[in-house]
C-alpha cells in the first residue's frame, strides 16, 4: 500500500516542471478569492472569462517559457538589453508594484485562513512572514516546495464539492461559451481581476526563470511547451470549479459579496464542518506558497534587470539591494496586513484588479521582444499568437479605461 | 580643465560645433576601433537629420560639457564598420566579464578621461560603470542639466570597474576577430571562479568562451561546471574542439562529462582523442557511476614493492604535474596487485636508501570496484582518509579515489 502510494507521487513530481509549479502558484489567495467571488456574487455568468483566459494564459506562458529557451536570457534582461535602462527601470517599478500587492494578498490570505481557527492577525503575519524569509534565505525552500505542490492536491475538494452540491450544469455549460457583458463598474471590476489573478505580471518574469535556470534550450523545448500548456489548463479546470462550488453554494442561496475570507469557505459546503477546516487549509497553503516564490522572483527579475548582484547565496553585503527587496516586499507586505481593520477580501480582490490594469505593460514588451528575428530566429510569434496577445494588450486596456470611465460618472453622479 | 572626467551619458546629446562655432549636430555613439587602439575613442557619429556623420578623433579641438568643438569641417557620412565597438550599439546595457571582481555585470555608464594630444582632445576609455550612481545618471540624463546631475550624483556611492579588467562577450567568432576581443583575462582566472562565471552566462557565450580559451585552461573550468551545463556546453562545441578538452581533464571527470552526454556525441568525441586518454576514459565509462569504479580517477602513482625513497622521488619528478593534488603512493607486487599504501609526506623524514615498505601505513584500506558510493564515503569518514585505492577482482590496482572526489558526491546530496 504505501509503495503504491510512493509509486504515485513519484508519477506526480516526474510531470512537474517550471509551468506546473507556476500554474499552481498562480491559484493563490488571490485567485481562490477571486473566483469564489466571481461565483458567488454572479453565479455562472462569469464561467465564459475563463476560455478566453485560458487562451491567453497558454500564449503568454509559452512565449516566456520559447524566450527562455531560445534566448538563454530572462525577460527582465531581454528588457534592458533591448529597451535600454529607462524603460527597465518603469517595467520594473511595475513589476515591484504589482507584486506588493500580491504580497498583501497573501499574507491577507495567511491571515484570513488562520483566523478560522481564532488566530489573531497579529500572531499569524509576523509568524508567516519569519517562516518565509528564513524558508528563503535559509536556502531550505527547495525542500519545502514539493510539500506546498502536494498540499495543492486539496484544490480537488472543489471538485468534488462542487459534484456534490448538484449545480445546474446544463447552465454552467451554457454559461461557460456565451459570453456576457455588461457596462458595470463591478463586472468590469471583477472581469480585470479574473484577467489579472490568471494571468499576473510576475509569472512571466517567473517562468522564463525557471526555464533559464533549467537549462532548457531550444532544441528540447517541445517538452516543455507540452507541461505549460497541462499546467495552465490545470488551472483554468481549479478555478472553474471555484467558481461552479461557489455559484452553487453561495449565489443559489443569494448572490453576495464576500466580507471576510472565511465566506468563501461556503463553496465547500458538503464537506460539513470539514468544509472550514479544508478551506483554511488550501487558503493557507496557496498563500505560503505564493509568499515564498513573489518576492524571491520579484528581487531576482529586479536586480538582474537593473545589474545588481542577486541570489541568496550571497552574504547580504554582497548582495544588499536584492535583500532589502527581497525583505522589503515580505515586510510591506505583511505589515499592511496587520492593521486591524485591513478589509481582506476587499484588498485581495483590488490586488488581482492591479495585476489586471498592470498585465498589458509587460504583455506589450513581450509581444515586442518575441518577434525580434535578432534574438529569436525562426522561433518568433506566429501572426495568431501576435493577434491574441495584441487583442489581449488592448482588450485590457479597453476594460481599465471603460473601468475609469464609468468610476468617474459615478462620482459625478455623486456630487450633482 | 575642472572636468577630466566626461561619462558617456554626458557625450550623449552633446552638441558638435564647426569652426565658426555653427552647430553641426550631436553625439549619436562613440566608437572604438580596438585593432588601432583598445582605449582610445576613434569616431564620434554625429547626427544631423536623417543622416549620421563621422568626426575622426584627431578632428576634435576640444571637448567639454558644453560641447566639442572641431578644428577640421571634412567630416564623412557613417556606413556601419565591422570593426568599430560602438558604445551604445555594443556595449550600453550589455553583460561583461569582470575579471578582477570575477562576475558577470551590466553596463551602465561608461567613464571617459579628457586628454590632450597634438594640440587636441581625445577621449580615453577608463571604467566601466555599474551600480546605482550610474542607474541615476542614465534614468535623469537628458532631462536635468549636465551640471546639476553631477552636482546630484554626489551622494550616491559609485561603482566601476576598470576598464582594463572588462572581458567582452561577443558570441560571434567572425566579429570577436574584428573587435579584436581576446579571452586572455579569463584564462589567467582561477578555473573555479571561471566556471562560475560561465555557469551565468548564456548557451551562446559558453560555447564563444570554450571555443576560445586555451584546451587546458577549459579543461580545468569544465570539470568544475554543473554537469547538466557540462554536457551543452561539450555538445555545442566542435567535436575536435570538445576532444581537446577531454584529454586534458583528468580521466575520472572526462568519464563523468561523456556519461552524461547522449551516447553518439560521446562517442564522437572519444573518437577524436588521442590514444592514450582514450583508453583510460573508456575503462572508466565501464562502471557503474555511484560505485567506486564510477568515482575513481587512473591518475595515481604506484611503485614496486622494493622501491625506496630515493625512486619514488625519482618517480614524482618524471610525474610533475600531477603534484598539486597528490598525497599517497600506493606498492604493487609483481602481478601488479595492491600491497601497501605510503603517505606522500613519509618521504621527507627518511633518507633516500629506506625501503617504501617500510614507510607504509600500518591497516591498508581498499575498496572493491563495484562498491557502492555510500558505503565510500563512511570509509572516508572511518578512516579519515586522503585517498583510497580501488583493485579489481584480482586486486589489482585499477584506480584511486580522492577526498575532493568525496566533498562533490556530498555537496550534491
Amino acid at each position: 500500500m504505501w509503495k503504491r502510494f510512493r509509486y504515485h507521487i513519484a508519477i506526480f513530481f516526474a510531470v512537474i516542471g517550471p509551468g506546473f509549479i507556476t500554474a499552481m502558484v498562480d491559484n493563490d489567495a488571490g485567485g481562490i478569492l477571486t473566483y469564489s467571488q466571481a461565483g458567488a456574487k454572479y453565479g455562472y455568468l462569469p464561467l465564459w472569462t475563463l476560455l478566453p483566459i485560458t487562451l491567453l494564459l497558454i500564449v503568454t506562458q509559452e512565449m516566456c517559457s520559447r524566450m527562455g529557451a531560445v534566448t538563454g536570457k530572462g525577460l527582465s534582461d531581454l528588457i534592458r538589453e533591448e529597451f535600454g535602462l529607462r524603460t527597465t527601470f518603469i517595467v520594473m517599478a511595475v513589476l515591484v508594484l504589482a507584486n506588493l500587492t500580491n504580497m498583501i494578498a497573501d499574507f491577507a490570505g495567511i491571515a484570513g485562513s488562520l483566523e478560522i481557527f481564532n488566530i489573531p492577525r497579529w500572531v499569524s503575519v509576523p509568524l508567516g512572514a519569519a517562516i518565509v524569509w528564513l524558508l528563503v534565505v535559509k536556502g531550505t525552500y527547495a525542500s519545502v516546495e514539493k510539500i506546498f505542490l502536494f498540499a495543492c492536491l486539496v484544490y480537488i475538494a472543489y471538485i468534488v464539492s462542487a459534484i456534490l452540491v448538484k449545480p445546474d450544469w446544463k447552465e454552467a455549460a451554457i454559461y461557460s461559451v456565451r459570453p456576457v457583458l455588461m457596462l458595470q463598474g463591478a463586472y468590469i471590476y471583477m472581469l480585470i481581476g479574473m484577467v489579472g489573478t490568471s494571468i499576473a505580471p510576475w509569472m512571466q518574469f517567473y517562468l522564463q526563470a525557471a526555464v533559464v535556470e533549467k537549462g532548457v534550450t531550444a532544441k528540447e523545448y517541445k517538452e516543455s511547451r507540452i507541461e505549460v500548456i497541462v499546467g495552465c489548463i490545470a488551472m483554468s479546470v481549479i478555478a472553474f470549479f471555484i467558481i461552479v462550488a461557489c455559484a452553487g453554494t453561495i449565489y443559489e442561496v443569494a448572490p453576495r459579496d464576500l466580507q471576510v475570507p472565511a465566506d468563501a469557505a461556503a463553496g465547500l459546503k458538503p464537506f460539513g464542518p470539514y468544509a472550514y477546516l479544508l478551506f483554511a487549509a488550501g487558503l493557507f497553503n496557496a498563500s505560503l506558497f505564493a509568499a515564498c516564490i513573489l518576492p524571491l522572483s520579484t528581487a531576482y527579475s529586479v536586480c538582474e534587470g537593473l545589474g545588481f548582484e542577486s541570489g541568496v547565496n550571497h552574504r547580504f553585503r554582497e548582495a544588499p539591494i536584492f535583500y532589502w527587496l527581497f525583505t522589503g516586499l515580505i515586510v510591506v507586505g505583511g505589515g499592511v496586513v496587520m492593521w486591524p481593520r485591513f478589509p481582506l477580501v476587499k484588498m485581495i480582490l483590488f490586488s488581482q484588479v492591479i495585476n489586471g490594469v498592470l498585465l498589458p505593460v509587460v504583455l506589450i514588451f513581450m509581444t515586442l521582444l518575441i518577434n525580434k528575428k535578432k534574438l529569436m530566429h525562426e522561433w518568433t510569434n506566429s501572426r495568431f499568437y501576435n493577434f491574441i496577445s495584441w487583442a489581449a494588450v488592448a482588450l485590457m486596456i479597453g476594460l481599465t479605461m471603460a473601468l475609469v470611465a464609468l468610476s468617474i460618472q459615478d462620482m459625478m453622479r455623486g456630487t450633482s | 580643465m575642472a572636468d577630466e572626467r566626461l561619462f558617456f551619458t554626458e557625450l550623449l546629446g552633446l552638441k558638435v560645433f564647426d569652426l565658426k562655432g555653427r552647430t553641426l549636430g550631436v553625439v549619436k555613439d562613440a566608437a572604438i576601433v580596438p585593432l588601432l587602439d583598445p582605449v582610445r575613442v576613434d569616431r564620434y557619429l554625429i547626427g544631423s537629420g536623417a543622416a549620421w556623420l563621422t568626426v575622426r578623433h584627431d578632428q576634435v579641438r576640444s571637448i567639454s560639457l558644453d560641447g566639442i568643438h572641431l578644428r577640421d569641417e571634412i567630416l564623412t557620412p557613417y556606413h556601419s564598420d565591422e570593426y568599430m565597438l560602438r558604445v551604445v550599439r555594443d556595449l550600453m546595457d550589455q553583460q561583461i566579464i569582470d575579471a578582477q571582481g570575477r562576475k558577470v555585470v551590466r553596463v551602465t555608464d561608461v567613464t571617459f578621461e579628457i586628454k590632450p594630444e597634438n594640440g587636441g582632445e581625445i577621449l580615453w576609455v577608463l571604467d566601466v560603470d555599474i551600480g546605482l550612481r550610474a542607474i541615476f545618471r542614465r534614468l535623469v540624463q537628458g532631462m536635468l542639466p549636465r551640471r546639476w546631475i553631477r552636482r546630484l550624483q554626489v551622494g550616491i556611492p559609485p561603482h566601476s570597474i576598470r576598464w582594463e579588467f572588462c572581458n567582452i562577450l561577443e558570441p560571434d567568432p567572425q566579429r570577436r576577430l574584428r573587435l579584436n576581443i581576446s579571452n586572455r583575462l579569463l584564462e589567467d582566472m582561477h578555473p573555479a571562479d571561471l566556471a562560475d562565471i560561465v555557469e551565468t552566462l548564456t548557451p551562446e557565450h559558453r560555447e564563444a568562451i570554450f571555443e576560445n580559451i586555451d584546451s587546458e585552461v577549459a579543461a580545468d573550468a569544465l570539470s568544475e561546471v554543473d554537469p547538466d551545463i557540462q554536457a551543452s556546453i561539450l555538445e555545442s562545441l566542435e567535436t575536435e574542439k570538445a576532444a581537446d578538452i577531454v584529454e586534458e581533464m583528468a580521466p575520472d571527470q572526462a568519464a563523468d562529462v561523456l556519461a552524461e552526454l547522449e551516447q553518439e556525441t560521446s562517442e564522437e568525441i572519444l573518437e577524436e582523442m588521442e590514444h592514450e586518454p582514450k583508453k583510460e576514459v573508456r575503462e572508466l565509462l565501464e562502471f557503474k557511476e555511484d560505485s567506486a569504479g564510477g568515482m575513481m580517477n587512473t591518475e595515481y602513482i604506484a611503485l614496486t614493492e622494493n622501491a625506496t625513497v630515493a625512486d619514488a622521488i625519482q618517480v614524482l619528478k618524471t610525474n610533475e604535474a600531477l603534484m598539486e593534488t597528490l598525497n599517497t603512493l600506493f606498492l604493487v607486487d609483481a602481478e601488479e596487485r595492491l600491497t601497501g599504501a605510503v603517505p606522500l609526506a613519509r618521504l621527507f623524514l627518511h633518507d633516500g636508501a629506506t625501503p617504501l615498505r617500510s614507510l607504509a601505513v600500518e591497516t591498508l584500506i581498499d575498496a572493491p570496484v563495484t562498491e557502492q558510493q555510500d558505503r565510500i564515503t563512511e570509509l572516508f569518514d572511518k578512516y579519515n582518509l586522503l585517498a583510497l585505492p580501488v583493485v579489481d577482482e584480482d586486486r589489482k590496482l585499477t584506480g584511486v579515489i580522492t577526498a575532493d572526489d568525496i566533498i562533490s558526491v556530498l555537496r550534491e546530496k
